[in-house]
């Protein structure tokens, strides 16, 4: 065992950087899939809305863990590299599609429907449609939770410790493992994820409030 | 794809998956139990309590919801040892799940006490009975209306995290998977299975919840 010194706190600043690059890889390809899947949800083929739905439930009705497990050691039985990063951002892109599907579908379906109506009989296709009318409406609603989601993916992108993914919280186990000081190193490490979604955490709710008020008559 | 999938050795293990289901779900309803009675406690003192329990509480939401998981379970499960205080996995999980579940927790049913209106326990108090009764026999019957439907959901998510104690090798479902993973290299089977087994318990827990909330609310909410 070795004593705890000042370059385990600076390995531990540096790891934090994987936890955001893996965070923002996750959101681009969680927003991405949850585009696709509010989209569908709100389809009027049944056969996509059903599908959507099937997918929603089964990403939030199993543990994230169990998600990543399946990604890191079932991708390379249908031919993908065997890659932490790999697995890690696939795996928690689909778990955030789920949820940011989820909540943007609440938002594309309180758009008022004499909005749609007006547009379609305007003559405008799905396509110029969503883009001009439904989604930028929707997009102020869907902002707050969406940020508030944002602070769930950072706290989730802990889990891909757990598969050799070497982030903050797996950097924290590795300097403990050698110094056994869990309660500074923890510490440090939950300090740092504090200082990362904190400030996202008051962003959501000043945006939230601030929505509030704009809704209320 | 030449990868032949062997569900049957995984049927011969049925009664290690079963032992595990049993000990995730006690490890859940026990933590659903403490994290409701820490919550309604803690949801009593942010709303009615001294200026500084009102300020702690607050800071232990924001810290414990601004913080991962799993940094919690090893603060808690490899800290305390290193102060002197012994812990079996079983235990240190069901502290840091009690723990995280309340801040959570806490919050809803603040809200759910909050949107009883004022006048409520003004007439209760006017027509004599004591804080306590007020709160017990005026307030927590109406909020629990309002509460119980993100309670429930906030359980289920609970019941899910359960699999993050595999991490500290605690007693439940997927450390059984990793388990038999290890010693079979089936890895997509155990995995697949374990996955199937947390979908049903999530059902069932809604399916639950949902027939409590009949019970006790006489008839079902439409959306």
């Amino acid at each position: 065992m070795r004593a705890l010194n000042v370059n385990d706190f600076t390995f531990l600043v540096f790891a934090a950087r994987w936890t955001i690059l893996l965070s923002l890889l996750a959101f681009a390809g969680g927003s991405a899939i949850g585009l696709v899947v509010a989209l569908l949800r709100v389809s009027e083929s049944r056969i996509a809305r059903w599908s959507a739905i099937a997918f929603i439930r089964v990403f939030q009705g199993t543990p994230l863990l169990i998600q990543l497990f399946l990604v890191f050691f079932c991708g390379p039985l249908i031919g993908l590299p065997s890659d932490p990063w790999l697995a890690a951002a696939l795996g928690l892109g689909l778990n955030a599609g789920a949820f940011l599907g989820e909540i943007w579908r609440g938002a594309i379906q309180s758009v008022p429907k004499g909005q749609i109506e007006a547009a379609k009989s305007l003559g405008l296709h799905y396509f110029p449609l969503m883009r001009l009318v439904v989604l930028p409406q929707a997009l102020k609603l869907a902002i707050p939770p969406t940020v508030g989601f944002t602070v769930n993916l950072i706290k989730s992108t802990s889990l891909a410790a757990v598969i050799g993914f070497i982030e903050l919280t797996r950097a924290g186990q590795l300097i403990n493992n050698a110094t056994f000081r869990p309660f500074i190193i923890f510490g440090a490490v939950g300090a740092i994820y504090f200082i990362l979604c904190w400030p996202l955490t008051i962003w959501a709710n000043r945006l939230e409030r601030k929505l509030a008020l704009a809704y209320r008559r | 794809m030449d990868y032949v999938f062997q569900f049957g050795q995984m049927w011969v293990l049925r009664e290690e998956f079963l032992d595990g289901t049993i000990a995730t779900l006690k490890l859940s309803l026990l933590s659903m139990v403490l994290t409701l009675v820490f919550s309604v406690l803690g949801a009593m003192l942010r709303t009615s309590g001294p200026k500084v329990v009102r300020w702690l509480i607050m800071a232990y939401v924001e810290i414990i919801r601004n913080t991962p998981l799993l940094v919690q379970i090893f603060f808690i499960f490899f800290g305390l040892p290193a102060i002197g205080i012994r812990l079996s996995a079983d235990v240190g999980a069901l502290i840091a799940f009690t723990l995280n579940g309340t801040a959570y927790t806490i919050e809803i049913v603040r809200a759910g006490i909050e949107s009883v209106g004022h006048g409520q326990s003004e007439a209760a108090t006017a027509l004599g009975l004591r804080r306590f009764q007020v709160f017990r026999l005026i307030v927590m019957p109406q909020a629990l209306r309002v509460i119980m439907a993100p309670l429930g959901s906030q359980f289920i998510l609970l019941m899910l995290n359960t699999s993050v104690a595999s991490v500290i090798a605690a007693n439940e479902l997927t450390a059984v998977a990793q388990d038999i993973q290890g010693r079979t290299f089936r890895a997509f089977e155990s995995f697949i299975v374990v996955a199937f087994i947390y979908f049903a318990l999530s059902l069932l827990f809604s399916g639950l919840f949902a027939a409590i909330e009949r019970l006790a609310f006489g008839r079902i909410k439409t959306r």
